[in-house]
């Protein structure tokens, strides 16, 4: 198989929010770097967020960053890191000034400022009431921060290569020497020898059958990682956006109801007055799946079947046309209804990985619960946890989690490549993923990976979603335990080299199956319900077992290891959460 | 329902010349064409090869030449297109494989028009720079562009003449003249007023027909060609919207 050895100061893998962010950082202080994107840029799923990135500029109310800090923690369920949830919260302000000096098109008040809006969980002095905090560009914020990244780079000609997908992290006596990645077009192999590599591969939304997340995000850096042994940390919290698109899990963004719209049943109630008294709609993401749960589940369903209604009626066309562009073309294209006169369907859908590859708040990947570092090796965005997001993430969090920790990450590696003198590129690395793919691509017996995705995203859309208990996460264990042994057994139709989508799937599946295991097992061992991660039969929050991070390390033979991180507490002792 | 696929397929490893292939796949009506191309290639040929990513029309993967027209697949409904679908590669960019075109030349084309705001760094206020919700308006439907290229390959000097920048990059320019807060306009206009620039453009409107994000795509192209012109006839070196809105912006800053 044909290969090619790069040379690069520094590599980052994935182009979305953190990837390019931290590109640009590294661009501007001169260093070769390359972005190796299995996508173009410009698709990467950063470009679906739609709502708002959330910064106390306080330039239509007052708004402080403790508030800030106390929310992000609070819709956490206590899991947040309170030192990470402080960088992130001060730090939000310059990001954000920073995106509009590049030339970020946010919407603008009266006067000629960053417009804010509000957003579930984002609170006024402590939890007193909504505040708007939320800066955005319509309903196409993350577009916008995509374009206004790429566009950097264009500026300050960063080199990218495209549609390349990574197969392996390439670590030599402990330190990082670069990666290896499979270029699409010509099926070949690619070496990138670097002193540092960032992982900023995304999440990995479609272990889960309905899904907000695009094709393209099945957890290929986290599982790259984690056989390369590094813990994969809180897994089990994975958080279900409440309004997706019935059956299709396209996203309504949160800023329908930050912008007045309220969740119905089939009663015409609004039901999360009964949930959430002070903030209702607004409550923070994992609250209002579940009540969205609890609703359906005692026959308060739509017709009693399993969806509820957004409704809209009342904002006027107005605001849907200035405000909610975005949200009001989806459901006329996808459900051919007009929401400014008619109900919306809607159900929680999958949406975002709280966990990922620990990091610490420089965005140095760490191994251990002591935060040791792998030298040279970083991570950030959806694919790392900081952890700021804990075991709920707030809505708006994540696009300030890829500018502020985009950028810290490119800030410390390229302090560390100009002190590292760099690992030698490894003559073996590339023949090892050359066997790997070639024994993969050969394979003519046994199932498709369709067949053994789709067994896949219906398990863990049963089995380990928003209500999880010991024998449906068994049984969710039980499951991909099979589906990867018939991998081992999948069959690739397609012998061909260019191109070969098939083959690209099917490698993706294999990154699925790894996500997947270490979400069921995460899930299984922790016996309380915290954020997202809701066990019916633990259904208190424990803080004196549970105030800690899991940290999940692969086995070789099936068997996981588990060790555990505490969580770092600066000001805010926990206390039981309500909205 | 039952839909008869034509697809045109295309593998140069294999192939002497690009051929139709022929599928019949039980879909729903409300179902995206994406998902009956996604029915195809995991249940009956994988070797069928296509882009795609967010399938909800957001990121630009997916575009295609349906039944003779520029659509993301994603973004249209099988029961919009009827029992026989006839899909093939975008034109204008060489194919590589089945429906998965060169982006190259597109995005070189993208890069010409310098797509970034251009500012004076030394300067720049400690906080945001000031623009009216007027001045962010002007702009608007230009930043909706997500880069799909399904404008710029339905334009039919684009197929004969493919230098011509096109209206995917000139929409990237206009996104930027147009901007109060931009300082390269006057270089942005001088690169479209060159012989693949905008001049080229005969107003057929097939650019505004094909975008799947409804922007007005023809009307920018417009709005840049006047640009240029009063540009001319002033001399000085500013665009004449981006001169008016800057002069706004200096009013906000004065207030």
């Amino acid at each position: 198989m044909p290969s090619t050895v790069h040379a690069f100061d520094a590599v980052v893998v994935g182009a979305g929010g953190a990837g390019l962010r931290a590109a640009v950082e590294l661009s501007r202080q001169g260093l070769r770097i390359a972005v190796i994107s299995k996508l173009y840029p410009t698709r990467s799923h950063t470009g679906a967020a739609q709502g708002g990135i959330a910064a106390p500029l306080g330039n239509v109310e007052e708004d402080r960053w403790e508030w800030y800090a106390f929310d992000t923690v609070k819709g956490s369920d206590y899991l947040g890191d309170q030192d990470a949830i402080e960088i992130l919260a001060r730090e939000s302000v310059d990001a954000i000034i920073e995106l509009e000096h590049m030339g970020f098109p946010f919407n603008r008040t009266p006067d000629g400022r960053i417009d804010q809006r509000r957003f579930g969980g984002h609170t006024r002095e402590y939890g007193q009431g909504p505040v708007r905090r939320a800066c955005y560009a319509a309903d196409r914020t993350g577009h916008m921060i995509l374009q206004t990244l790429f566009q950097q780079c264009v500026k300050h000609e960063v080199r990218f290569f495209n549609e390349f997908q990574v197969l392996d992290l390439v670590v030599r006596d402990g330190r990082v020497a670069g990666v290896v990645a499979y270029e699409l077009a010509t099926g070949e192999l690619h070496g990138f020898s670097a002193r540092a590599v960032l992982f900023a591969t995304g999440g990995y939304g479609r272990v889960f059958k309905i899904t907000s997340n695009a094709h393209s995000l099945t957890g290929d850096g986290l599982a790259i990682a984690w056989r390369r042994g590094v813990p994969l940390e809180d897994m089990e919290f994975y958080q279900f956006h409440p309004t997706g698109i019935y059956k299709m899990g396209i996203l309504l963004s949160e800023a329908a109801r930050g912008e007045g719209a309220i969740l119905r049943n089939d009663k015409g109630e609004r039901f999360m007055e009964r949930y959430a008294p002070t903030l209702k709609d607004l409550a923070a993401r994992d609250v209002v799946s579940r009540a969205i749960h609890q609703e359906i589940r005692e026959g308060r369903g739509i017709g009693g079947r399993d969806f509820v209604h957004l409704d809209f009626r009342h904002l006027g066309r107005e605001v849907l046309e200035k405000k909610l562009p975005d949200v009001t073309e989806f459901v006329q294209t996808y459900l051919g209804l007009d929401p400014a006169e008619e109900l919306v369907p809607i159900q929680p859908t999958a949406h975002y990985g709280m966990g990922g590859i620990p990091t610490d708040v420089d965005g140095r990947v760490v191994l251990d619960e002591r935060n040791t570092p792998l030298p040279g090796f970083y991570a950030a965005g959806e694919a790392a946890c900081v952890s700021v997001h804990g075991a709920n993430r707030l809505g708006t969090n994540s696009l300030v989690d890829l500018v502020v920790f985009g950028r810290r990450a490119g800030r410390h590696m390229a302090a560390f490549v100009r002190e590292s003198d760099g690992v030698p590129w490894p003559s073996d690395a590339i023949a090892e993923a050359a066997d790997r793919l070639e024994s993969l691509r050969r394979r003519r017996e046994g199932q498709s990976a369709a067949e053994i995705r789709e067994a896949l995203q219906t398990t863990m859309m049963r089995h380990a979603s928003v209500f999880r208990t010991k024998e449906s996460l068994e049984r969710a264990r039980q499951d991909v335990a099979e589906l990867k042994e018939r991998y081992q057994r999948v069959r690739v139709s397609d012998p061909s080299r260019r191109y070969n989508t098939e083959l690209l799937e099917t490698l993706e599946l294999g990154y699925l199956l790894d996500v997947a295991e270490a979400v069921v097992v995460s899930a299984l061992n922790r016996t309380e319900s915290r954020g997202a991660h809701w066990r019916e039969d633990h259904p208190r929050r424990d803080d004196t077992a549970w105030l800690k991070h899991t940290l999940l390390y692969r086995g070789e033979d099936g068997d996981h290891r588990i060790a555990y991180k505490p969580v770092v507490i600066t000001h805010f002792q926990p206390q039981e959460r309500k909205y | 329902m039952r839909v008869k696929i034509h697809v045109r397929r295309y593998n140069p490893e294999q192939d002497p010349a690009p051929y139709w292939a022929h599928y019949e796949v039980d879909v729903e009506p409300t179902d995206r064409l994406l998902d009956a191309l996604h029915e195809i290639k995991w249940r009956v040929d994988g070797s069928l090869s296509f882009r795609r990513s967010c399938a909800h029309g957001v990121c630009g993967s997916d575009a295609m030449l349906v039944n003779g027209v520029n659509r993301l697949a994603c973004k249209v409904l099988i029961k919009d297109l009827g029992p026989e679908i006839r899909v093939e590669p975008i034109r204008g960019l060489p194919v590589l494989k089945d429906l998965i075109v060169d982006m190259e030349p597109f995005f070189e084309a993208y890069r010409t028009v310098k797509p970034y705001l251009i500012v004076d760094d030394e300067h720049l206020p400690e906080r945001e720079q000031l623009q009216s919700p007027e001045e962010r308006e002007r702009f608007d439907d230009t930043t909706k562009c997500i880069l799909c290229a399904a404008c710029t390959t339905s334009c039919p000097i684009f197929w004969a003449n493919g230098r011509y920048l096109g209206p995917a990059a000139i929409v990237a320019a206009h996104r930027f003249i147009f901007d109060s807060r931009d300082q390269g306009a006057a270089d942005r206009l001088a690169i479209l007023d060159s012989r693949d620039g905008v001049w080229r453009c005969r107003t057929v409107f097939n650019c505004t027909d094909a975008c799947p994000r409804g922007i007005q795509v023809t009307r920018a192209i417009q709005e840049v060609k006047q640009a240029i012109v009063s540009n001319r006839l002033r001399g000085d070196g500013r665009a004449a919207g981006a001169g008016a809105a800057g002069r706004a912006a200096d009013r906000l800053r004065a207030e």
